[in-house]
């Protein structure tokens, strides 16, 4: 009978596999990369984050309207560029931990305890893990903003960019932001450097989503903008019933009989 | 391995490319870095804080990888805590800079990283210790390290002198970092410096717009003819 334990670490098994394919002309597909332009920045009542919404197969666009900016805890987020599995699962880890070690500490949790914990496991990995990420939060000793590279390096910035729309949205910052910035402006910067990530990079595109974090307060504003909305088709392309000449028709149902049995309490929890 | 292999940074690492220096006076030490981090040619962090402290009178300058560096830096801060807990004293620079050691030198293929330990005990005093790429500890009485070293030796060699005061040695740091700035592409930025003493540590900055100015060429180059205004008024950023 297999074992159904499996040691800890990287499997690597499935590489005899992928060399005989490689060799008989069968590439690997591309990891799902996040291209992106993610960004955030400080302003008086704590930070806005921001990123688009396309995700990448090599060259082919795989989801339009992807969500890039995770949930680490109520008051904590993290915008994620790279790989996108490896940006996706490990935002999902920490956020677990760290609200286990909130409940283990009885206290709120803080943006540098989720940063150590990121930098900690990508420098554990030594930059296998293509997560690069955009953490930013307000916790007990105020709003604070990092960034994670894969190798696990971080600084500690007012204003911050990653991804390979980074360099466009930091000639935004770097042009226009100002300390103690109101919310509207703040938001209306971060939207300019998303913005620009997205009709200057290829790797960028589709929609604008943010994040704004305040000591009271977190809202996601999934959408915010979107610049490319599809234009409304010019013609009608479908096809009218009888352009393809039919003979005669039957309708089946492909339920015969149906008899539901409820068991347990229904939808409520099965306590028994 | 055959050969030391000088600088080797995995793709997509980020390097502190860096000027880094450490000078020990009569009381204290100064020590000071540059502030840019690159990957590639793209400065990720143009106001970076080299200077890392790891106790309360022990501070350490980072060049080579900067995620290398910071998880060593860590690494020691907690170890020196746990010390200064058991042992009920603080511990001496020549305990921190062994700590560093070990761990640069028995990591040495996986690792790039060049530290300068330097801070004040009541044992020895001041010292500074330099731990460059294969992990040997070297006491000196001023050291300089990153990419940017290589450029000022000449005028370190020639401007140091035993029995400086603390002004003196200010001076000094913060003329060879914005000579080596000025000529490294890989360094640039701000000056940070800290002055270490029994009393405590005093942290300096010096913005980009302030560094102290030599040989620009203006007496063979034509001299600007128009003197740029900032519109409107650039106001100075709150730094960390």
């Amino acid at each position: 009978m297999a074992s159904v334990f499996s040691p800890p670490g990287f499997d690597f098994s499935n590489t005899l596999r992928n060399n005989f394919f490689a060799e008989k002309g069968v590439p690997l597909p591309k990891a799902t990369s996040t291209g992106t332009t993610i960004v955030g920045c400080l302003f008086a009542d704590g930070i806005v984050l921001g990123a688009d919404t396309r995700a990448t197969e090599g060259p082919i666009v795989a989801d339009k309207n992807c969500e890039k900016i995770h949930y680490i805890t109520d008051n904590i987020r993290c915008c994620g560029a790279g790989t996108a599995a490896d940006t996706e699962f490990t935002t999902a880890l920490i956020s677990s931990n760290m609200e286990l070690h909130s409940l283990s500490t009885g206290r709120k949790p803080r943006v540098v305890t989720a940063m150590t914990m990121l930098k900690q496991m990508l420098f554990r990995y030594q930059g296998h893990i293509g997560a690069a990420l955009v953490l930013g939060g307000v916790d007990a000793t105020g709003p604070h903003l990092f960034t994670i590279h894969p190798h696990g390096s971080t600084d500690k910035l007012p204003y911050v960019t990653m991804g390979s729309g980074s360099l466009a949205a930091m000639a935004v910052f770097e042009s226009s932001w100002k300390p103690n910035m109101s919310r509207e402006d703040a938001l209306e910067l971060v939207k300019t450097a998303i913005k620009a990530g997205i009709f200057n990079d290829l790797g960028s595109g589709s929609n604008v989503d943010a994040c704004v974090i305040t000591a009271s307060h977190t809202e996601m504003l999934r959408n915010i903008e979107m610049p490319n909305e599809r234009v409304q088709k010019e013609r009608q392309y479908g096809f009218r019933r009888g352009t393809t000449a039919w003979k005669s028709e039957e309708i089946r149902s492909l339920v015969v009989s149906e008899e539901v049995t409820i068991l347990g309490a229904g939808d409520a929890m099965d306590t028994t | 391995m055959d050969r030391i292999d000088f600088q080797q940074l995995k793709s997509g690492e980020v390097n502190l490319g860096t000027s880094i220096m450490a000078v020990q006076f009569s009381n204290g030490v100064v020590i000071g870095a540059d502030s840019r981090t690159t990957t590639g040619s793209y400065i990720a962090n143009r106001v970076t804080d080299k200077l890392t402290h790891v106790h309360d009178r022990v501070y350490c300058c980072r060049s080579g990888s900067a995620a290398d560096t910071q998880a060593i830096a860590d690494i020691v801060h907690y170890y020196l805590q746990m010390a200064t807990q058991t042992t009920g004293e603080r511990p001496s620079v020549h305990t921190a800079a062994s700590v560093f050691q070990k761990l640069c030198y028995e990591n040495k293929d996986g690792l790039s990283a060049g530290i300068i330990v330097a801070g004040w005990d009541k044992e020895v005093g001041p010292s500074v210790y330099n731990i460059p790429l294969g992990g040997g500890l070297f006491r000196q009485p001023w050291a300089i390290g990153g990419s940017g070293s290589t450029y000022v030796y000449g005028y370190c060699d020639a401007t140091y002198q035993d029995g400086w005061g603390r002004d003196q040695t200010v001076e000094f740091v913060k003329n060879t970092l914005a000579l080596a700035m000025a000529r490294d592409g890989s360094s640039g930025g701000t000056i940070r410096m800290c002055v270490i003493t029994e009393e405590g540590v005093e942290r300096l900055f010096i913005p980009g717009n302030e560094l102290p100015q030599f040989w620009s060429g203006s007496e063979v180059l034509a001299a600007p003819k128009t003197k740029v205004v900032l519109d409107p008024q650039v106001a100075p950023m709150v730094v960390e």
